[in-house]
């Protein structure tokens, strides 16, 4: 059995954490004391039906003020698959949470209002979607039970967010009409849209193709902690320890180790009480090299025969996620994977109007906004391309003045 | 590319270890926290995983309400003698006869709540910066919102309005002084998934979480096993029962479940038909609907 994980996003009020709830609810994945303690709740639908939203809102003012704030993870799972689940904010305020829930998904639900159609926040939400590289998007067209299940509202709709899909360039969208509150094609195919032949969510989403195996052959691995016991019997001991993030290493694999350039080859894998012949994608291993090189936490052991772009000034698309403004004139830290190192922003080439998609030249950089700039780093990274390679090709920005994360990074390309 | 089994234990656990050696990186006072329940235990052996043959980078803190499981306790030293590493405990006794919290009183009373000043007392005194837990996600609707790195402030508060973004698998453990950080490395497992990692990887459990007879009575709706850290009265009926729990916190606030689950295979069934809530069985949940936020806020683990 394999993980599905995905995310939903929209404007306020379009119904994420109502489908969320409806497709836990629907496929029994709420506990009675759970569901009891849902109908003992003072907030209720209008018609005094449980309201399946503060299943996610799990926060006091989140069911005060009836809206989500940040993102809730919710887990369940079907005969086919497991599925992790961010129910992530719509208020544009909160746009950093909703980035949060998406970064780690493999699918969008991107859901609209019937009533309201495409949106701004439905452009804003779509567009990270494409600058985060998530593969898969549903768009559910949801309550469809207040426009009478109306086959021309929601042609009328998909016709037009086939335009934006196809400026945003998204590769595979697929679109259901659904009503969250009701449950019409959440889990069961709806008797109320006989007009549309697809699946319903959840059948789409127990097949979609998760593909978290990664078949690329960039061999990285990013030392966390260099493994030195130091005792008698292990007097010589010294193990590499990292998660692999993308690629394979097999036993005596030609390897290099950034940022110094030494070569060696890979001697011995370790898992705990196992001592494999290969060490793929995604597993957290110890890695042995065959000559004594000098290595510490933050550098990248990589393949010698594919190696990433080295270097100390990367264009990038960025989102600012802080209240304070960025500060061309300061430095921050950025952290790529084990990596940490000073940098600035040393020129702002173009923000995103989100309404048009247009580019526009800009000198400042606010909370939410996106757009693209050339950073410089004080040691230079050993990165990839993130639509080439999203685990090594993304960092994080930190403010040093108060620790916080204030920025997402994409990189695109090593400046010459 | 050669092909490769990794299937959703794998991956949990390759996430689980990443994020223990973020913290052995990144910090420089780190701390487990050991309760001597499935969950803390599973993390030791993601520990074992993730640092083994080397030691483990951190002590075990054990923050003891002195009204434990005596299994618990047997448990616990077994495993330290096993694994050959530091314990510390942290007393709540030593906190009630310092005068910095007083003994709740009455029929419910319990020493869960006054574990928080203990805890952050004994962050204080180790000046530890981060704080690893067994908390997980699917366990409560205000656990469900928290990040995997989640910053407290002096007074040990989480704030849910300012938690920082998180993104991918980067962690940012950077702090002022004074201010730590807890870190959730099971954060994305479910309690399944916890019962299923132990059957597979074969992790020994204290008793109590197997079948056993045990006195009980009935509290709430509840059945708790019968102790002198209960307050009990002539109205509290003791009866025997065939038992076992489904968390292990402390005797007054952990109530049991009727069960004739001797094996790990009928726990694991028992839990996929269960139509209760592991946290079901906790008296301090059910406070109201914003127990677990305000604990959490107040600095609870
Ligand atoms: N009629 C109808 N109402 C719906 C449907 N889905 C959601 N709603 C209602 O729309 C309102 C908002 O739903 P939520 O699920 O809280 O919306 P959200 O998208 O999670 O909102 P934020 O998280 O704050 O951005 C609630 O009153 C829901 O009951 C639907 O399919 N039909
Ligand atoms: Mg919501």
């Amino acid at each position: 059995m394999n993980i599905l994980k995905f995310f939903t996003a929209g404007s306020v009020d379009d119904g994420k954490s109502t489908l969320i709830g409806r497709l836990l609810y629907d496929t029994d994945s709420i506990l009675a004391d759970q569901l009891e303690a849902l109908q003992s709740s003072n907030r209720k639908n209008d018609d005094g039906t449980i309201d399946l939203a503060i299943l996610t809102d799990g926060l006091r003012a989140e069911r005060e003020q009836g809206i989500t704030i940040d993102v809730a993870y919710k887990y369940f799972q079907t005969e086919k698959r497991k599925f992790i689940i961010a129910d992530t904010p719509g208020h544009i305020q909160y746009t950093r949470n909703m980035v949060t829930g998406a970064s780690t998904a493999n699918l969008a639900i991107i859901l609209i209002d019937a009533r309201n159609g495409v949106v701004e926040q439905t452009i804003r939400h779509s567009y990270i979607v494409s600058l985060l590289g998530i593969k898969h998007v549903v768009v559910c067209i949801n309550k469809m039970d207040m426009v009478d299940y109306s086959e021309t509202v929601y042609s009328a709709i998909i016709e037009k967010y086939k335009v934006l899909a196809q400026q945003l360039k998204l590769a595979d969208v697929t679109y259901i009409p659904v009503s969250a509150l009701k449950g019409d094609n959440i889990v069961q195919n709806s008797g109320n849209m006989d007009w549309y032949e697809g699946e319903s969510l959840l059948h789409f989403l127990e097949k979609v193709d998760t593909d978290n195996l990664d078949k690329s052959q960039l061999a990285r691995m990013p030392v966390q902690w260099v493994i030195r016991p130091q005792t008698e019997e292990l007097h010589d001991y010294r193990g590499y320890a990292g998660r692999v993030l993308s690629g394979t290493f097999n036993l005596n694999d030609k390897v290099t180790v950034l940022p110094s350039g030494a070569s060696s080859t890979v001697e011995k894998i370790e898992f705990f009480d196992q001592t494999p012949d290969a060490a793929h994608a995604g597993q957290s291993v110890i890695i042995h090299l065959k000559d004594d090189v000098d290595i510490s936490r933050g550098d990248t052991i990589v393949n010698a025969s594919a190696l990433p772009q080295e270097s100390k000034l990367i264009e990038a698309d960025l989102c600012w996620m802080d209240g304070r403004a960025l500060d061309t004139s300061i430095m921050y830290n950025i952290q790529h994977n084990s990596k940490i190192t000073r940098c600035k922003i040393s020129e702002i080439l173009h923000k995103v109007d989100i309404n048009t998609l247009e580019k526009h030249a800009a000198d400042e950089f606010k909370l939410n906004d996106i757009g693209r700039v050339i950073i410089k780093t004080a040691d230079a990274l050993a990165f990839d391309l993130y639509d080439d390679n999203r685990a090594n090709g993304s960092a994080i920005l930190v403010d040093t003045r108060t620790n916080l994360t204030v920025g997402a990074l994409m990189f695109r390309a090593a400046v010459e | 590319m050669s092909t490769y089994n990794f299937d959703y234990l794998d991956e949990l656990e390759a996430e689980a270890i990443h994020i223990l050696r973020e913290v052995a990186g990144q910090f420089e006072k780190p701390a487990l926290l050991f309760s001597g329940g499935k969950d803390s235990i599973t993390l030791v052996r993601l520990a074992e995983k993730a640092f083994r043959p080397g030691k483990f980078p951190f002590p075990l803190v054990h923050i003891d309400t002195g009204h434990n499981f005596e299994e618990t306790i047997t448990y616990r030293d077994q495993m330290v003698e096993r694994i050959g590493e530091k314990l510390i405990i942290g007393s709540v006794q030593e906190s009630i006869d310092q005068g910095k919290v007083v003994e709740q009183t009455g029929k419910n009373a319990s020493r869960n709540a006054l574990q928080t000043v203990t805890l952050l007392d004994t962050i204080a005194k180790y000046q530890f910066d981060a704080c690893i837990g067994g908390a997980r996600r699917d366990e409560e609707k205000a656990r469900a919102k928290e990040r995997i790195f989640s910053v407290r402030d002096e007074f040990g508060q989480w704030d849910p309005k300012r938690q920082r973004p998180e993104l991918w698998n980067i962690y940012n453990g950077k702090i002022h002084k004074g201010e730590n950080i807890r870190v959730f490395p099971i954060s994305n497992w479910t309690e399944l998934d916890v019962w299923n990692y132990i059957r597979r990887e074969k992790i020994d459990l204290p008793s109590i979480y197997f079948s056993h007879e045990r006195d009980c009575i009935t509290r709430n709706g509840q059945l708790m096993a019968a102790s002198p850290f209960l307050n009990m009265d002539d109205e509290d009926v003791v009866e025997r029962k065939q038992v076992r729990f489904r968390t292990v916190g402390d005797m007054s606030c952990t109530a049991a479940v009727e069960s004739d689950a001797t094996l790990i295979d009928d726990i694991i069934s028992e839990i996929s038909a269960s139509k209760i809530s592991e946290r079901g069985a906790r008296m301090d949940d059910k406070v109201s609907e914003a127990a677990m936020e305000d604990r959490k806020k107040g600095g609870y683990f």
